[in-house]
């Protein structure tokens, strides 16, 4: 009988803490959306102070050019590698350019990019605004009557997707640098046949389609740093772990909606 | 001026703040004391607007500025009236001293840069720093410098109503005082109403027209320094002397049933029955004696 009793407790039990755990994701969720539709609703405010989201595109995206370039030149040899290994001995090397191209362009280049970014820009945003909440600083603003989405996070919203597209043309640039040097280093195939096969299939709408893309992926990477900043809790810990969560929810959210877009574009 | 009725929250279980009221005249400096965890920083949230009640209302000349489910924009108004200076000052890392000052100023006026600059020197001046420090950046000041510029920053935009969180919590005894004195000053000169939440009970004797302690989300005192000195209830005497446990006389049983529950203490802390009783048998003196030099 005291068996039975127990196991009913523990599934009572367990059942609580997955019910408390789901109010407490579903309330994220609420808050989350409720700060992209602030964020949205003061977008046009941005031009009211030009000169912070200035700042923002130089601090969030010129900053990020190192990072990204070295990822992107990487990027460019590793693609090449790989299409060279599975490849070798089923299609023919003259295709080699076709497969890196539309890797590089569609997926690899955007997303790749993005999750950099969200790598250095979602912890970034999350522990600036989380060390802000907890040392009073956006209760300051409140009281100052400073709206802390205005003059914080819309700012950071637009420098991100402004800035994600561009830093993402460069890094497909670098990374057919770097697959048209391992090329011409590693792999047994000609450089006139590699940039024959690269203007096969180009096709300027999926470049179009690649870097539009990042515009959302910004969005997302700047919301998601300031929700889990603004949900931080406590001291150092709890802005550590909001970074963490940022750049983790930021790194789904972009492959969510990668896969969204892709089913609504391609 | 400010009136809190009724003022009533609880986070969870816990009732944090249990039917507060609270007077505070204009030109005054008010001092709420407690200890930590009495529910007086939740209290100043409550004055400023960054929490709403579950019961009661707060009133400003008679308006009512806070009342359960308001929405924070309704604040807005009356927010313009008070001016505030956090614990620890929380100012904006980001920018400089003068940006920090010149900021509500070029949101919410039309002044122009010259104009802007002027009552920046202006609140400096009154905070005692040189007009030099414009330029320098939070992390470069001291914890007193810092006091004076968010300071300087709440007064920029003249407000009514001054309030203080633990303005002197973490400075060492000398710059208390000077900020003491800058509480006393700014009160001359700008004729403000101040609130001051402290534990400082020293500086609450030397600022304060009038102290409202608050325990247990209650306040159980409201009256002038001189009365507090006068108080005959334990809690209150434990905390103005800075004692760890309660061993004040009473004089008897029950005489202060409205704000110190005797019963109920003793009930809590067994370990504290050994107030000193009216009438009290010969028998019983040698354990008081011995309960009190282990006190000691």
């Amino acid at each position: 009988m005291n068996f039975l009793l127990e196991g009913v407790c523990k599934i009572g039990e367990t059942g609580r803490s997955l019910a408390s755990f789901g109010g407490g994701f579903l309330r994220s969720v609420y808050r989350y959306g409720v700060l992209a539709k602030q964020t949205i609703s003061r977008i046009h405010l941005l031009f009211k102070n030009p000169d912070i989201t200035i700042s923002h595109m130089f601090n969030l995206g010129i900053e990020s050019v190192p990072l990204v370039s070295i990822i992107a030149l990487f990027l460019g040899s590793v693609t090449v590698t790989q299409a060279v290994y599975q490849m070798s001995g089923f299609i023919p090397m003259r295709y080699l350019g076709v497969l890196v191209c539309k890797s590089i362009v569609t997926e690899l280049g955007p997303v790749i990019t993005a999750m950099v970014f969200a790598g250095r820009v979602a912890t970034g945003i999350a522990a600036e605004i989380g060390s802000m909440k907890t040392s009073e600083q956006l209760d300051a603003m409140q009281v100052l009557i400073l709206d802390p989405i205005r003059y914080l996070i819309v700012p950071k919203t637009a420098a991100c997707v402004i800035m994600l597209p561009v830093l993402t043309i460069w890094a497909e640039f670098l990374a057919f640098i770097g697959a048209i040097v391992t090329v011409v280093l590693t792999v047994d195939v000609t450089l006139f046949t590699y940039l024959s096969g690269l203007r096969l299939f180009f096709n300027a709408h999926d470049v179009f389609i690649g870097v539009s893309k990042t515009m959302v992926f910004g969005a997302i990477v700047a919301i998601t740093g300031a929700h889990f900043g603004f949900e931080a809790k406590g001291g150092a810990e709890g802005v550590g772990n909001a970074t963490t969560k940022a750049v983790v929810t930021s790194a789904v959210l972009i492959l969510v909606f990668d896969f969204i877009i892709a089913l609504l574009v391609l | 001026m400010l009136k809190i009725e009724h003022l009533k929250k609880h986070f969870g279980n816990q009732v944090v703040l249990d039917d507060i009221n609270l007077e505070i005249k204009k030109g005054q400096i008010t001092c709420i004391i407690g200890q930590s965890g009495s529910g007086k920083t939740v209290l100043f949230r409550h004055i400023i607007g960054l929490i709403f009640p579950d019961g009661g209302r707060i009133l400003l000349d008679k308006e009512v500025i806070s009342y359960p489910n308001m929405k924070p924009s309704e604040f807005k108004k009356s927010r313009k009236r008070f001016g505030i200076l956090f614990q620890g000052a929380a100012l904006f890392d980001s920018m400089s001293v003068g940006e920090n000052l010149a900021f509500p100023l070029r949101e919410h006026t039309n002044l122009t840069t010259e104009e802007i600059d002027k009552i920046i020197g202006e609140s400096l001046e009154m905070v005692g720093l040189r007009e030099e420090f414009k330029t320098k950046m939070p992390s470069e000041l001291s914890g007193g410098m810092r006091s004076r510029v968010g300071l300087a920053r709440a007064i920029v935009m003249k407000p009514e109503i001054m309030l203080y969180d633990e303005p002197t919590s973490a400075l060492d005894p000398i710059m208390t005082d000077k900020i003491n004195d800058l509480i006393l000053s700014l009160r001359e000169k700008l004729g403000m109403t101040s609130i001051v939440v402290t534990h400082d009970i020293g500086s609450a004797y030397k600022i304060a027209d009038k102290i409202a302690m608050i325990h247990e989300g209650k306040i159980i005192f409201d009256g002038t320094p001189a009365e507090i000195r006068k108080s005959r209830n334990p809690y209150i005497q434990q905390f103005i002397r800075g004692q760890r446990k309660l061993h004040y006389a009473v004089e008897e049983e029950g005489s202060y049933a409205g704000t110190f529950n005797l019963n109920r203490l003793r009930q809590e802390n067994p370990a504290e029955r050994k107030f000193r009783m009216p009438q009290r048998s010969e028998s019983e003196k040698p354990e008081m004696e011995a309960g009190r030099n282990d006190e000691e």
